[in-house]
């Protein structure tokens, strides 16, 4: 069981909605994985549709580094629609 | 019934519950083409519609203007993104897609082929295209694919500055000098009807809509949605205090809708051809940004594999 890799498991609860990120286990390979995800995380219909991915094919954002990462977005409220300020008359905007 | 008899009614039933359909479900191959020409489409439309506004970031009248108009022309650079990435959730690649707006075989939304000649055009644009654009795709926020729905709803999310910051614009122009005010009422005079025409051919003219609504790809009409675009921006040009461009256009207190005069259909059409006034000059500029950043792709791709050699 050491040897076997880590994979992060998405559950998509009904059509329409994105795949979410549930939790993780380990398996032999993608088949065991996907079998095992449906086991532990959809014993209870869950879900409609199961991805695993290899925890190790996951590149993340470094949270340390997250002031300096995030930053480009921090100084630009324009970016919201309350940034105008518009007549109250006005509708449908 | 034969099998795949049976599989379309099923799909249909699915459609009728109002379940959304995901990319790896079974559908009607016409399904898939027309939603890959749709999203297509779509997606090509956020990105010609990069280069109107482009062409005024350098010469906004301010910082805080620039900013803004910067901004807005990176959030439709990230819509194509969305929409290219939905579409190929059904089996079509990025390159064949951009192939086809190149080549020409891919169509783009119209209004993008009309010259950006004064900065009030970037208020008009904001305020009226992007308005018109909120309306559709706020219907397809609904739409039965999921993929698309998805990324109609981050979209419409993300475009609700789009058409406030335009129609600052406006306001700002006709508070402004005689001068100004005569530039907005410019603007809206060469912007409304290719703003209407935005919403596609008339229903009686528009082969697949009928196909398109029974697959709930499409939950409203082209002359719905057109009316209602029309509905909610007559009282915004009041407050703005300019004239749309339409003296028939009136409120009908039966039908509680404002009647409108025709669009010319064959200026419609002639621009769809590819006759409208920047037809050309958007595609060249297209292509030549795609020829110019053939290096960019190339030298990405050489450091990942440097960088693969080195770790392994």
């Amino acid at each position: 069981m050491t040897n076997w890799p880590l994979f992060e498991v998405f559950i998509r609860s009904k059509n329409g909605l994105d795949h979410k990120h549930v939790g993780s286990l380990h398996a032999s390979d993608d088949n065991m994985a996907i079998e095992n995800a449906r086991d532990v995380y959809s014993r209870r219909m869950e879900g409609v549709s199961i991805w695993v991915v290899e925890s190790k094919h996951i590149t993340a954002s470094d949270p340390k580094e997250n002031s300096a990462f995030f930053e480009p977005a921090e100084d630009k409220i324009y970016r919201h629609p309350t940034f105008y300020h518009l007549p109250d008359e006005l509708k449908h905007m | 019934m034969t099998e795949i008899e049976s599989k379309l009614l099923e799909f249909q039933d699915r459609i009728d519950r109002d379940e959304r359909i995901e990319a790896k479900d079974w559908m009607p191959e016409e399904y898939r083409r027309s939603l890959i020409r749709q999203i297509g489409q779509h997606a090509h439309s956020e990105i010609v519609g990069m280069l109107p506004e482009g062409n005024w970031i350098t010469r906004a009248p301010n910082l805080r203007r620039k900013a803004i108009l910067l901004s807005k022309v990176q959030d439709e650079a990230g819509h194509g993104l969305y929409l290219y990435s939905a579409a190929e959730t059904l089996g079509i690649d990025r390159d064949t897609m951009i192939d086809e707006l190149h080549s020409g075989k891919a169509k783009y939304s119209s209004i993008f082929n009309y010259p950006t000649i004064s900065w009030a055009d970037m208020g008009a644009i904001g305020w009226l295209v992007d308005g018109a654009a909120i309306v559709n795709q706020v219907a397809l926020c609904r739409t039965s694919f999921g993929p698309y729905a998805r990324a109609m709803v981050r979209i419409c999310k993300e475009e609700s500055f789009h058409q406030r910051q335009g129609y600052e614009i406006m306001l700002d122009l006709c508070k402004g000098s005689s001068d100004q005010k005569a530039m907005a009422q410019d603007a809206l005079n060469r912007w409304w009807w290719p703003s209407l025409m935005m919403f596609g051919p008339s229903d009686k003219d528009s082969p697949n809509t009928a196909q398109s609504m029974a697959w709930r790809i499409k939950r409203f009409t082209n002359d719905e949605l057109r009316q209602k675009f029309v509905d909610m921006t007559v009282p915004q040009a009041e407050i703005l205090g300019i004239k749309i461009p339409d003296d028939k256009l009136k409120w009908n207190e039966e039908r509680r809708h404002y009647d409108f005069d025709e669009i010319n259909w064959e200026e419609f059409y002639s621009v769809v051809k590819g006759n409208g006034p920047c037809n050309r000059q958007r595609i060249e500029a297209r292509k030549k940004a795609h020829e110019q950043g053939q290096w960019v792709r190339d030298a990405a791709l050489a450091y990942a594999e440097k960088r693969s050699k080195k770790i392994a």
